[in-house]
């Protein structure tokens, strides 16, 4: 934080100017953010529907029904595990792809480390929506290129998005392939952090590489790990538009993240209600998986 | 053999084995795009056109108007870039270098916002852009993005690095506020805003949920909505689909190769925030 000890001493010109220069920006962001923010909380506490929207007259104010609805419909708690699943999932493979892919692109003996890294880095900067098109054809269960790739190893063919169990899988892979690249560029930064005398130090005192990468090199990545683990449980958390262009969340269901369910309730089915309660769990969701990740850290550096 | 020749070949061969299972998905669209209708999908595996053909190509741009659609993409990210980049400078700037009460708080206000999912705020956001009478409209769009706390975040990063000296030299010689942003600021905060810029352009690029939520009409189609929309009519033309797939993600991708460093230096000052 700034010391903001002097946040008084501005003349009164340049205070004018600051108010100036930041009303567009503060502007937008409370009439664009701030009040649907509030409006969404409010949203959530009513009846929404098609009727209210044509009328306002139709809405009512329902209290906590909506919440209390979602908690007794079976399909909400199976989306929920879904969305917790991708993530179970996808996290732990995210990351381990970035760090895997980081060490890889920082050691001693690599060749090309730039052009490796800008192809790692490539599928951050495609358009998910292009990505889900083209992966729906790699899965083809008969002439996607993916399965046709498991005949050359004698493995037997997937039925990656008609199953419901590997439709899941499928969609994790494209994620993590879409994001670990991302991991790998902070994971990159954090190990040219650590003070090559340490490896040095190590060598002397006969620590192989294995050793060093447990003693030194995992331990003091311990920070980036969390950050780039919340930054890809919150992305997780809101996976969208690849069940959106692959599955439709199918097949029954399996596939449906939390988002999904809320943009199919709120825009398909306008129970704008229902889906502003949907948003809210799913934000409360979020900041305890962060929290807890956060606390991971916390207990390290006390 | 020596350790340290079998360590080489072990590294770099596992190098070149992810960036094969990383490109493949890419190289194929590309390759897919431009094979004669109904290659792609047929036995045994082909991974490069037998006659390669432009022909899907211009059946995108002459029947299905994505020409269109690709102006559409363009014109937001341009219109988003240049006013978001206007309007997070000049706040970033004023919380990092101008003095005033409560300076400290709202910023901090700010950040806490950042926990907020873009979720929670689409569906009474929508309902606002539609009381504007803003639905199937760029402006509907472009509102949303006007200002970011990312971007204000990265900019005063940034300018927090500008001397006094510098700003206080200027109000000597008589320069006004707003003069000494345009005039001495904006100048020399060029690497962040090529940096901010490039972010800012990719977002819009990519975006889905929220134009897909404003727009209705197929004329004023972003390419990723009018990618997903196509996707459901013509899922058997895969080859067309490709190509479709080739336009949407290859402007992005050129834009981030031209600019990557700046916009790897992005990632890096946003992760080290403390």
């Amino acid at each position: 934080m700034t010391p903001d000890l002097d946040e008084r001493r501005g003349s009164v010109a340049e205070r004018r100017a600051a108010w100036l220069l930041l009303s567009p920006a503060l502007g937008a962001i409370a009439l664009f953010f701030a009040l649907p923010l509030i409006a969404a909380l409010l949203l959530s506490l009513t009846d929404f529907d098609i009727y209210a929207l044509a009328d306002l007259r139709n809405l009512r104010f329902v209290g906590a029904s909506n919440y209390l609805r979602l908690l007794r419909d079976p399909l909400f708690w199976k989306v929920i595990r879904n969305t917790l699943v991708f993530v179970v999932l996808g996290v732990p493979l995210t990351v381990g792809a970035a760090l895997g892919g980081a060490l890889l692109v920082n050691s001693k003996v690599a060749k090309l480390r730039g052009l490796f890294r800008t192809i790692f880095f490539a599928p951050v900067v495609t358009t998910l929506v292009a990505v889900a098109v083209i992966f729906r054809y790699l899965y083809h269960p008969r002439y996607g290129l993916i399965n046709q790739m498991l005949g050359l190893l004698h493995l037997p063919a997937i039925d990656w998005l008609g199953d419901p169990a590997w439709a899941t899988v499928a969609i994790t892979l494209l994620a993590v392939w879409r994001s670990f690249g991302y991991g790998l560029v902070i994971y990159v930064v954090g190990l040219q952090a650590i003070p090559e005398s340490l490896y040095e130090a190590a060598e002397l005192d006969g620590a192989g590489a294995w050793r060093q990468l447990r003693d030194i090199t995992l331990p003091l990545l311990k920070p980036t790990t969390i950050f780039v683990g919340i930054l890809i449980t919150v992305s997780l958390f809101q996976i969208f538009a690849e069940p959106y262009v692959m599955t439709r969340g199918g097949p029954l269901y399996a596939t449906t993240s939390i988002t999904l369910l809320m943009y199919e309730q709120g825009f398909r089915w306008w129970n704008l209600g229902a889906a502003a309660a949907i948003a809210f769990v799913l934000f409360a969701l979020i900041i305890a998986a962060t929290g807890l990740q956060a606390l991971l850290r916390g207990r390290k550096s006390a | 053999m020596s350790r340290r020749l079998l360590a080489k070949i072990a590294v770099n061969g596992a190098l070149l084995l992810l960036a094969a299972l990383t490109a493949l998905p890419l190289l194929w669209m590309l390759s897919a795009s431009l094979m004669p209708t109904g290659e792609a999908m047929s036995l045994p595996l082909r991974l490069l056109p037998s006659h390669p053909t432009l022909q899907h190509y211009a059946a995108l741009f002459a029947r299905l108007n994505i020409g269109r659609n690709f102006l559409n993409s363009l014109f937001l990210a341009v219109a988003i870039t240049a006013i978001s980049l206007l309007c997070n400078s000049m706040a970033g700037y004023a919380f990092a270098k101008l003095r005033f009460r409560g300076r400290g708080r709202l910023f901090a206000l700010l950040l806490a916002t950042l926990v907020v999912p873009p979720q929670v705020t689409v569906l009474p956001l929508f309902l606002e852009i539609r009381a504007l009478g803003l639905v199937n409209s760029f402006g509907g769009v472009i509102v949303a993005a006007i200002a970011t706390v990312f971007g204000i975040f990265l900019i005063r990063q940034f300018a927090q690095g500008i001397p006094d000296e510098l700003l206080d030299a200027a109000r000597l010689d008589g320069a006004s506020e707003l003069r000494i942003y345009w005039s001495v600021v904006l100048p020399l905060m060029k690497p962040i805003l090529v940096t901010l810029g490039v972010f800012t352009f990719l977002t819009s690029w990519n975006d889905f949920l929220w134009p897909l939520t404003v727009l209705t009409d197929e004329s004023k189609y972003t390419l990723p909505v009018a990618l997903a929309n196509l996707s459901g009519e013509h899922v058997q033309d895969t080859e067309l689909m490709m190509a479709g797939a080739v336009i949407t993600v290859l402007p992005g991708l050129l834009v981030f190769l031209a600019l990557q460093r700046s916009y790897i230096q992005g990632i890096v000052m946003g992760s080290i925030k403390e």
